[in-house]
């Protein structure tokens, strides 16, 4: 050790560490082994004598030897942990199942007690959450010391205030029951108060799954939990591996899944979840774009890139890995990143003065390194700091005025140096794929518009950073960038009074604030008796004929598909004599197409179907049986029409739907009559559709100027701006049942607030959709803002939902279709609204519009965007 | 009374010359023209700045024999300091004396340290008590500091003002600290301010120029680096945050704007420039989260006392406690040390 005469002549910084005690004293409390915690109690733990549980094989008793969880740091074993069965999470369900009357019938104010007790508890046992969560995950004891215990804390101060208010506030909302959760481990309490704190406060119970690498703190708050007086059942923690997560996932007593994760797994449970009526919320991956405009100030700039990417190892599902500078300014920018990376310490997590500890695992570590060494194959200029040796074998120490105190970690831990790359492109592996370590690419643009541009050129959005001094261009850019959350000049800012979450391949739903208790909440079912009274007053008996009286069979590829030549050709049957025909002339033709970029087209296909009527059996007419490049059209035409229709004033999008009701309106009779004709509608139920439609574009005409966002109280200073947006480009399968009224009541809100749309409408009554072409056409709706596409839905649908350049699907369609919709949505990982009976949320009645059914359609309409605004001069 | 009725004057003290010539001193800061729109380029955004000023000393920590040995160098760091209307010749002296010998030397020698040089970096005082100061260190090889140029506010006429800076050099200043004219920052009239700085600059001769810019009263810390970077190059050796009568003194976000001025001008320039923190740095922690800010965005020549510099009071009173402590293993008391 060097005296102190010594440390005066070259002042350097010594050994800072904080003891590991505190975890040491509870992991042996536990003698190093955990079961689950279920009911409030402990499961029996795996036996130290048994072998690991790797195989895959389930063990039903749960007497394996578990698995192990070590220190990434050193290596060293902390613990033996269980891993989670089938059987172990269906105790854990029922569990929570059975805790969940008692629960909901302690009242907001009850609940919030018992989150205040756990906030307090976190507090009361800060030291031991920091030490614990740092020797299990490898991150800098100064940042779970100072970010993520606190933030911790603050999320279950902030949810027991919500659980005292959540009742009033959202009074047609009601808890889903057992919720199931499953956390990453790279801030793994910090995810466990993100997803535990709003279940309860909406007064759901949980079933949660630690990360395999850190189940440590989740199984701390499990101890925490009972001497916080959480009752038994409320709080359940299996732990296990992929299998677990998946069979808490596939468990039919869970209502909600909600994850956070690898998109990759986001997926699976996409897949899994679909046609279950399970709801789901996915807070994904993300390669965050880094904007750095010419008059920012510079030195802030490389603060904020050191908190972007080297904050937790760049472990960080928001971290700003790609920046994108400003030429004029790169140059600079990349000798200030160099001359930063020098000074920044990677070592022992557990000392106070380290910047950088362990990547979570030896795996993880590979996968870094491996993409690292394909970007310098791919040309990448990889710069690393001069103390990291040849860069992937950083052992810290290193470096005289910034190395790590303690110079051996990097032989048995695992250590990763910052590093930044140039010479990136944005068609690099590097600049595309998810790095989740210490890796940032810099790439450079030459206007604003490019740096948009190439800020959403990925699959992902979950985060963006925007550094300017100039107010305008910051605002003007922040709600162009796909991302769930801006940060201006600042970056990986938190809080929970904030919504967290993504877009695109990032995910969907959101994490803390007012926007994020929906996730735990769902609309209020009406009841079995109110469902049969909207029913009969919609389907008297003399109502709704049924599809293949319509010559429209219900599924392609039987034998009777239209257009097969078979006796439903739509010209088997005569045209009935409208169209001014009369005794000399045939009727005059009318073929409706299809509406696409405000043009009436041919279907690719050259095929139609025909319509024909509820009563008699008629020929009312045919229609174009759209196929898959109809749909590709479309939605090239509504991604066209989306940046002029969602950019334009709410006040402008309002009249426009007013102008539509009113056109509407003008032609009452006649689409009257069509309802009559086409669904057998009587006259009273025909002018009731009718009116009923005007109404709801008058109702979302009023909308759409008045579903604002909102600012946030965040505990710093700044404007925490909840911005919504429209959710983009929605393919919309209308309801069969309604032919005017379902069509006109799901575009209206999509158009209301901002989103362009490709709607399927109703199969068996398309022509009242076909009849609206010319009353879009004279109502100022700018092209490509709605499109139609008549056809068969089980040929249409699914390319809707296939399709990547769709942002979100609503399908009206019943089960099968419901199903089919969150299937084939996992390519992008769209957000899906299928709402089916029996399913999370009730089905929407059309015709009994209400303020509840209301907000659930600007829910799914909108997203909402936190831009984070700090201010000062 | 004898004290009491010897005036100071401008009689001149010949500057001690005794103090061995440092050979890693850096040279002078020479200036250069004033460049306007370098001046106007930059820019600083307070919320980043106080993110990183408040995390900061946070992630860095030293402690036992780190900080004995950093609480020691804080001592050479130090411009102690007397700037009140009641200043006599009395206390100016007994300053003096506790620069010479800041430190018990039994606690140096518990310490191991009792063959650092310890001793202040310079003491600083009203130009009255130059003389007396001179008098007092000769032999130390410590310099005399002088506050300048109608210190705290700076408005006295021109002429007077520099005046006052050669009479302070006059009577064995080695050190000048000069305060500049806010309403020129505060108007942006940099060309005006450039001017006021180069002209002390040129009456200092070959006393080190301080240019203390009042950072409290500057509005805003685009404007804490504009007027660093305009006094910088006007040719001050050091910039220095505050006079310590304004409302708010040192803070970090000031001193790493600051800090980061510097270096952008030495990257530019590569003319090295000091920096003076003065005003409410009173306890040995503040002073660690000093010096590790100077370490971190400058590196170690700035913990050194040719290029950093503390102006303080009372902060060695609670360094002595902390060094005590670190010898002992008990907690200090005040009055176990001789008192400035």
């Amino acid at each position: 050790m060097p005296s102190v005469a010594d440390i005066f002549r070259a002042p350097e910084y010594g050994p800072a560490p904080e003891s590991p005690a505190p975890a040491v004293d509870w992991l042996e409390a536990h003698h190093r082994t955990f079961g689950h915690f279920i009911g409030g109690s402990w499961t029996r733990p795996p036996s130290p004598d048994e072998p690991e549980n790797r195989s895959g094989n389930e063990s039903e008793g749960g007497t394996d030897g578990g698995f192990e969880t070590r220190n990434p740091a050193t290596g060293e074993l902390l613990a033996r942990v269980t891993q989670g069965t089938q059987a172990h999470v269906a105790a854990a369900v029922a569990a929570a199942e059975a805790a969940l009357p008692a629960w909901q019938a302690l009242g907001g104010h009850g609940r919030a007690r018992v989150l205040y007790a756990l906030a307090r508890g976190i507090q009361k046992h800060s030291r031991l959450f920091a030490v614990l969560e740092s020797v299990d995950n490898g991150k800098p004891i100064r940042e779970s010391r100072d970010l993520d215990i606190p933030l911790v804390a603050r999320h279950f101060h902030h949810h027991a205030g919500w659980a005292a208010l959540v009742e009033e506030e959202f009074p047609h909302r009601e808890p889903h029951g057992v919720v199931g959760q499953i956390i990453p481990w790279n801030f793994p309490l910090l995810m466990l108060a993100w997803k535990v704190a709003p279940a309860l406060a909406c007064g759901n119970t949980v079933v949660l799954k630690p990360a395999e690498y850190t189940p440590l703190t989740a199984l701390c708050f499990a101890d925490l939990c009972r001497e916080a007086g959480v009752p038994p059942g409320v709080v359940n923690i299996v732990t296990g591996d992929g299998r677990t997560g998946a069979a808490v996932a596939a468990h039919p007593g869970i209502g909600k899944v909600a994850f956070t994760g690898s998109t990759e797994v986001g997926r699976i449970l996409r897949r899994e979840t679909a046609g279950t009526g399970k709801a789901l919320t996915l807070e994904l991956g993300g390669k965050s774009p880094f904007l750095v405009y010419d008059d920012a100030d510079l030195d802030s700039v490389v603060e904020g890139v050191v908190d972007a990417i080297w904050f937790n190892q760049g472990e960080v599902c928001c971290a700003g890995s790609r920046i994108l500078v400003q030429e004029s300014v790169a140059e600079r920018l990349v000798s200030k990143l160099r001359a930063r990376m020098e000074t920044l310490r990677l070592g022992d997590p557990l000392d106070k003065g380290v910047d950088m500890g362990a990547v979570v695992h030896q795996v993880q570590l590979d996968r870094i390194r491996e993409l690292v060494a394909r970007g310098r194959e791919e040309g990448a200029r990889v710069w690393q700091p001069s103390w990291a040796g040849d860069g992937n074998r950083a052992t810290g120490g290193g470096n005289g005025d910034g190395g790590t105190a303690d110079g051996d970690e990097g032989d048995r831990g695992a250590f990763f140096p910052p590093t930044l790359c140039t010479d990136v492109e944005p068609a690099g592996t590097l600049a595309q794929v998810e790095i989740f370590g210490p890796v940032v690419v810099l790439m450079t643009f030459r206007t604003h518009e490019e740096s948009v541009a190439l800020a959403n050129n990925t699959r992902y959005g979950l985060a963006a950073s925007v550094w300017t001094e100039n107010v305008n261009l910051a605002l003007d850019v922040a709600p162009r960038l796909e991302a769930g959350t801006v940060w201006i000049n600042c970056t990986n800012v938190f809080d929970a009074a904030s919504g967290f979450g993504g877009v695109r391949e990032s995910g969907f739903g959101r994490e803390g604030g007012r926007e994020g208790l929906l996730a735990y909440l769902r609309p209020r079912g009406r009841s079995d008796t109110e469902m049969a009274a909207e029913a009969a007053a919609h389907n008297p008996a003399t109502g709704v004929r049924t599809s293949p009286a319509l010559g429209i069979p219900p599924e392609p590829g039987s034998s009777t598909a239209p257009g097969s030549g078979d006796a439903h050709s739509p010209l088997a049957e005569p045209v009935p004599p409208t169209g001014y025909g009369d005794d000399v002339n045939p009727a005059l033709d009318r073929t409706p197409k299809l509406y696409i970029g405000r043009k009436q087209t041919r279907p690719d296909g050259g095929t139609s179907l025909g319509v024909v009527a509820a009563e008699g059996g008629a020929l009312l007419g045919v229609v174009g049986r759209g196929n898959r490049k109809d749909i590709r059209n479309a939605v090239e035409a509504a991604r066209k029409a989306f940046p002029g229709w969602s950019g334009a004033t709410a006040h402008l999008r309002a009249q426009i739907l007013h102008f539509l009701a009113e056109n509407l309106a003008a032609r009452s009779t006649e689409f009257e009559t069509r309802l009559r004709e086409q669904a057998g509608l009587e006259p009273g139920a025909a002018a009731r559709e009718g009116s009923l439609s005007v109404e709801r574009l008058f109702t979302w005409g009023a909308w759409a100027d008045k579903v604002d966002g909102r600012v946030h109280a965040t505990p710093f200073r700044n404007v925490t701006l909840a911005m919504v947006e429209p959710v983009g480009i929605l393919g919309i399968a209308a309801p069969d049942s309604h032919p005017l009224l379902g069509l006109v009541s799901a575009v209206a809100p999509a158009m209301a607030l901002g989103n362009t749309v490709v709607v399927v409408p109703s199969q068996t009554f398309p022509l009242s959709a076909t009849d609206l072409y010319q009353v879009l056409d004279t109502s100022d709706i700018p092209a490509g803002v709605v499109n139609l596409v008549t056809g068969l839905r089980s040929e249409l649908v699914p390319v809707l939902a296939d399709h990547d350049g769709v942002d979100a699907v609503w399908s009206f369609g019943g089960a099968a279709e419901a199903r089919e919709v969150e299937l084939r949505s996992v390519g992008n990982l769209k957000r899906t609204w299928a709402p089916v009976a029996g399913g999370a949320e009730p089905p929407v009645h059309w015709s009994r519009p209400c303020r509840a059914q209301d907000e659930r359609f600007i829910e799914h309409a909108t997203r909402v965007k936190n831009i984070w605004v700090p201010y000062g001069a | 009374m004898a004290l009491l009725d010897s005036p100071p004057t401008v009689s001149p003290a010949q500057p001690d010359r005794s103090r061995p010539v440092d050979t890693h001193a850096p040279a002078r800061n020479p200036g250069i023209p004033l460049k306007l729109e370098w001046v106007r380029s930059l820019q600083v955004n307070r919320s980043a700045v106080e993110r990183r000023a408040g995390s900061l000393t946070a992630r860095r920590s030293v402690k036992k024999e780190w900080q004995a040995a950093w609480l020691l160098r804080a001592i050479t760091l130090m411009d102690l300091t007397t700037l009140s209307g009641d200043d006599t010749a009395s206390n100016v002296r007994r300053l003096c004396a506790k620069a010479r010998t800041p430190v018990r030397p039994d606690l140096l020698q518990a310490l191991g340290a009792d063959q650092l040089p310890i001793r202040t970096a310079a003491v600083c005082v009203y130009h009255r008590w130059v003389p007396t100061a001179v008098d007092a260190l000769q032999g130390s090889g410590i310099p005399v500091a002088a506050v300048s140029t109608g210190f705290p506010h700076g408005l006295s006429p021109f002429p007077q003002r520099l005046a006052e800076i050669e009479a302070s050099v006059a009577a064995g200043a080695q050190e000048i600290d000069i305060v500049i004219t806010r309403a020129h920052v505060l108007g942006g009239d940099w060309e005006a301010l450039y001017d006021e700085v180069r002209r002390f600059r040129e009456a200092s001769g070959e006393a080190h120029l301080k240019a203390i810019l009042a950072t409290g009263e500057l509005s805003t810390l685009t404007n804490v680096a504009r007027a660093s970077l305009v006094a910088m190059m006007a040719g001050a050796d050091f910039v220095k945050t505050s006079t310590g009568k304004e409302s708010v003194n040192a803070v970090l976000p000031v001193g790493l704007v600051m800090a980061r001025t510097i270096r952008g001008y030495l990257e530019r320039t590569g003319h090295e420039v000091g920096f003076k923190p003065a005003g409410g740095i009173r306890s040995a922690k503040e002073a660690l989260a000093w010096m590790i800010l100077m370490k971190e965005e400058l590196g170690n020549r700035w913990l050194d006392p040719h290029l950093f510099r503390f102006g303080a009071s009372s902060l060695l009173a609670d360094i002595e406690r902390q060094l005590e402590h670190q010898a002992t293993g008990r907690y200090s008391a005040h009055h176990r040390h001789p008192m400035a």
